[in-house]
């Protein structure tokens, strides 16, 4: 229904485009000093310049900067390397066809949404059923071969491609769904179905998804869970920590842990399930999902907004809590300069509002149960609110085609912001009144280096701060880190509100989490994975954990 | 504006083909320049129906006996949508001091009406009634509406997206003996210009200079009581004149219809809807046409993939029977 993001055709052209500019412009002559022999991996991952798209990955001389200025990560020696004999055992387990070494296929593999990291993978995987997963797992926990399980690959911390040569794991061939109860509305699936057909196939019977973001038509399930991916109707349905009933997971040893419960309540120890729900495929790979979803109500009403200040945005929401209560589905900001790039940069978008400029832009649904009584609702409180003056103006959606395009300002800040060029993005939790305050303080920092972007879910305390810069540069991330993590922290936010820690933020951890949490979480990694064969360099950090 | 100024060179290919090319001389032409010194008093009459909403997916009902519409997204057709947002711009280039919108069906389609009120029509007309209206009913509903209002046009869509009928619009003019300007469209660039055809002589050097001077897809001259209307037809785009009052339906093209702001939404509180029956304009609400069976079209079969040119060829042959 919606058209929310690029196809991925466009990503790699743009990505094409993208690295030719960078090599005329920042290419830095000093990093070949450390070239590795031709074609095998990096040993260590530094800071570059610009990124060897383009090239099939023969040029490994070329690698990301990681976001963090301090960090080099260095491929664990205690990881072997594939050999024919691996690639004949994969081949005998799932057939020639989904041992994939074809180089485009693999570069698509290897780079991220963004095209700000790169790993230099050999092989993709693409198991059909559980148990392929099972043996696969088994065999590379045996010979140590290293894996990042992959989905959808629209993470945006850098967590889903390989950081050096481990295999990529991708269960997108199971995309099955398994079983529906229109009674109670409880989905089972396999973990690589899109979201979007889970969100047409539930439409279809009278159900919605409880979670929606603007990367549906490529992110899987698996890697939703996997994320603990929050999105559009957060604020409406919840985490996925309530969502989710039950799961099934392969452990690093390749075995099957059965957790598909489709039961609402269940106190029979400790639930572990919870433990694959956001840890971004360190402990296992997820194969199922049930997903608890709530039937589908006929009538949304979705307005878009302005208010000329942040306080006034914040006010909307209380009064918004307060008095559209029950019906509330959506409660997006943006300000005026993520309004700015997307109006330049997707087609077809055009500001629903007369030309005047405002600073910032709500957009608020309501779905519930009665048509007439929701509009008017709504209507009210939107009236009342620009009487009070707390709305500058606003139009409100009188067809589905208005409320997608309203969806698609929205939706479309990301793709706007990766059209734009290289970005740094940062994903907070924090408190409500506070937000705000750190876009103003990072563009009263940076200047003109760069463009400083806020927007996110308002509703839930989540900004999604990010700074567009003319090319990938130490000087600028050197203004921004570790200033922004220390501003979150001191606020009591959190440095990864849903898009997880990934390689971008494993470092960083502590800035959100105490030391003991830390080890303990280290600790269960090595207890269900021993030997760090499941996406190793992340979400944990690497000081922690020492191989043998 | 992009489009500049014109003047007519001369006159080719025929009788009814003029052509007409930039000039470099001729100054733009305001609308509101003839009309400024007078207040306009015509009125726009424009047909707005409710219809499932253009995004929601159609289901049949079990029964067949027609379109699922229970808790389903109603919304105004688009093409009403259009002829709405062209009435508006009318007035606000001053040329017409009211605009009335009119919508018949089951108690719902004020709510249809409220949407054209935000959007900024004067006032709203409801034509109640609970049983199908065909077109043929609607267009008589609408000449009677015409007995009361006396507009000097009347803009419909050119169809509705739920039985595609493309008939309301030149029955009523039909019926009312009026000129009718149908799929009124703005696509004329001046690459097109050679295609003009003009049907009313009188007026048409200033008027068709106005069109591409303003760039703007229905022209009225309230003055010399004729329309302009740029259409869509199958080989190109045809201009039109017509002499007030007329009938003119929108096609798809046209014009980007405006969002409902909440000022507007406000002010339309306060607008007046009159209802009416059909039986108080004295229409009989009939119909003359049965549905016999309502179905959905045969499912597509899935596409495949074919591993070879002569695999290609063999269903082509013996499969698909083409060649
Ligand atoms: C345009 C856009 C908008 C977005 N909007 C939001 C948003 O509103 N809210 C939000 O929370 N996020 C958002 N995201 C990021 C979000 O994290 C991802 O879109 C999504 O949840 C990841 O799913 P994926 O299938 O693409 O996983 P990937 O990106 O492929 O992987 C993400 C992580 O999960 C792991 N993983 C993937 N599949 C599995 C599996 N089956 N088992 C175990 N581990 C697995 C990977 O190893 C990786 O660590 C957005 C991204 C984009 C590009």
């Amino acid at each position: 229904m919606r058209e929310t993001e690029p196809k991925r055709v466009e990503c790699v052209a743009a990505a094409l485009s993208r690295s030719q500019i960078g090599i005329t412009s920042g290419y830095d002559c000093s990093l070949l000093n450390n070239v590795q022999s031709d074609s095998s991996p990096p040993e260590t991952i530094d800071k570059i310049t610009s990124l060897p798209l383009g090239n099939g990955g023969r040029n490994p001389q070329l690698y990301r900067s990681f976001g963090s200025l301090a960090t080099k990560v260095e491929r664990n020696p205690s990881f072997s390397s594939l050999n024919s004999d691996d690639l004949s055992y994969f081949k005998g387990v799932l057939g020639e066809k989904n041992v994939v070494q074809d180089e485009d296929r693999l570069e698509t593999a290897n780079i991220d949404w963004m095209h700000k990291y790169k790993g230099f993978s050999k092989l993709l995987l693409l198991p059909r059923n559980t148990e392929e997963v099972s043996k696969i797992l088994e065999y590379c926990n045996s010979r140590r071969l290293a894996v990042v399980p992959q989905g959808g690959n629209t993470g945006l911390v850098g967590g889903s491609v390989p950081v050096f040569d481990e295999v990529i794991i991708n269960v997108g061939s199971m995309n099955k769904i398994i079983a529906f109860d229109k009674v109670s509305g409880i989905l089972v699936c396999e973990a690589g179905c899109i979201l979007e057909n889970l969100i047409s196939y539930l439409d279809n019977q009278g159900f919605v998804m409880p979670l929606d973001l603007g990367a549906k038509g490529s992110c899987q399930i698996g890697g939703n869970v996997s994320t603990n991916a929050g999105g559009l109707r957060f604020v409406r349905y919840g985490s996925l920590h309530g969502n989710v009933l039950g799961l099934e997971a392969v452990l690093a040893n390749g075995d099957v842990l059965d957790m598909l419960g489709t039961l609402r309540k269940d106190n029979t120890g400790y639930d572990l399930k919870h433990l694959f729900i956001g840890s971004e495929g360190s402990l296992g790979i997820v194969t199922k999902v049930s997903i608890l979803t709530p039937p589908k109500l006929s009538s949304v009403n979705i307005a878009f907004l302005a208010c000329e200040d942040y306080l006034s945005c914040q006010k909307l929401l209380s009064e918004a809590k307060r008095k559209l209560g029950e019906i509330l589905s959506a409660f997006e900001f943006l300000d005026s300069h993520a309004m700015d790039l997307v109006l330049n940069h997707l087609e077809g978008v055009r500001n629903p509002l007369s030309s005047a400029v405002h600073n910032f832009y709500l957009l608020i649904e309501t779905t519930g149960s009665d048509e007439s009584y929701d509009k008017e609702k709504l209507e009210a409180f939107l009236l009342h609110s620009m009487e009070s003056g707390l709305i500058s103006d606003g139009v409100l959606a009188q067809d589905i085609n208005q409320a997608s395009s309203f969806w698609r300002i929205r939706e479309g800040v990301p793709e706007a912001l990766m059209r734009a060029g290289p970005v740094y993005k940062y994903d907070l939790s924090l408190p409500v009144e506070k937000m705000y305050s750190l876009v103003e303080e990072m563009r009263a920092r940076l200047g003109q280096s760069a463009n400083v972007v806020g927007y996110g879910h308002l509703g839930d305390g989540n900004l999604h701060l990010n700074v567009s810069a003319p090319r990938y540069d130490d000087t600028i991330l050197a203004q921004i880190e570790p200033y922004v993590y220390e501003w979150t922290s001191k606020h009591r936010g959190s440095i990864s509100a849903e898009h997880g820690l990934g390689l971008m933020k494993a470092n960083e951890i502590f800035y959100s989490k105490s030391h003991g949490t830390v080890q303990l979480m280290a600790s269960i990694k090595k207890l269900l994975d021993p030997n760090g064969i499941l996406n190793p360099y992340k979400v944990l950090p690497r000081s922690l954990l020492s191989y043998s | 504006m992009s489009v500049p100024p014109l003047t007519i060179l001369s006159i080719s290919e025929g009788s009814s083909l003029i052509l007409l090319l930039p000039s470099q001389s001729a100054g733009h032409i305001d609308p509101g320049e003839s009309t400024a010194k007078k207040t306009p008093t015509m009125k726009i009459l424009v047909a707005i129906k409710r219809v499932v909403d253009y995004a929601v997916k159609i289901r049949v009902k079990s029964d067949k006996s027609g379109v699922e519409t229970l808790n389903v997204k109603m919304s105004m057709n688009p093409f009403c949508e259009i002829a709405l947002e062209e009435a508006l711009r009318i007035k606000q280039s001053g040329l017409a001091s009211e605009v009335v919108a009119v919508s018949m069906g089951p108690s719902q389609c004020v709510d249809t009406l409220r949407t054209g009120l935000a959007m900024g029509a004067d006032r709203g007309i409801h034509v109640e009634s609970t049983a199908s209206l065909y077109p043929l009913t609607v267009a008589k509903l609408l000449k009677a509406l015409v007995d009361v209002e006396k507009p000097g046009v009347i803009i419909l869509g050119k169809q509705a997206i739920d039985d595609d009928c493309n008939q309301t619009g030149q029955m009523v003019a039909g019926l009312l003996g009026w000129p009718q300007g149908t799929f009124a469209s703005k696509e004329a660039r001046l690459s097109r210009l050679k295609k003009l055809r003009i049907v009313n002589f009188r007026q048409i050097s200033w008027l068709a200079l106005e069109v591409y001077a303003l760039d703007v897809g229905v022209l009225l001259d309230t003055e010399k009581q004729v329309a302009t209307v740029e259409r869509e037809v199958d080989d190109g785009l045809e201009t039109l004149c017509l002499d007030l009052p007329a009938v003119i339906t929108t096609d798809l093209r046209l014009n980007q219809p405006r969002y409902a702001t909440l000022p507007n939404i406000m002010k339309a509180k306060s607008k007046v809807i009159k209802k009416y029956t059909p039986q108080e304009l004295n229409v009989e609400v009939k119909s003359d046409i049965e549905i016999v069976e309502v179905t959905e079209p045969p499912k597509r079969k899935a596409g495949v993939i074919v591993s070879s040119v002569d695999e290609l060829i063999d269903k082509l042959r013996n499969e698909a029977h083409v060649i």
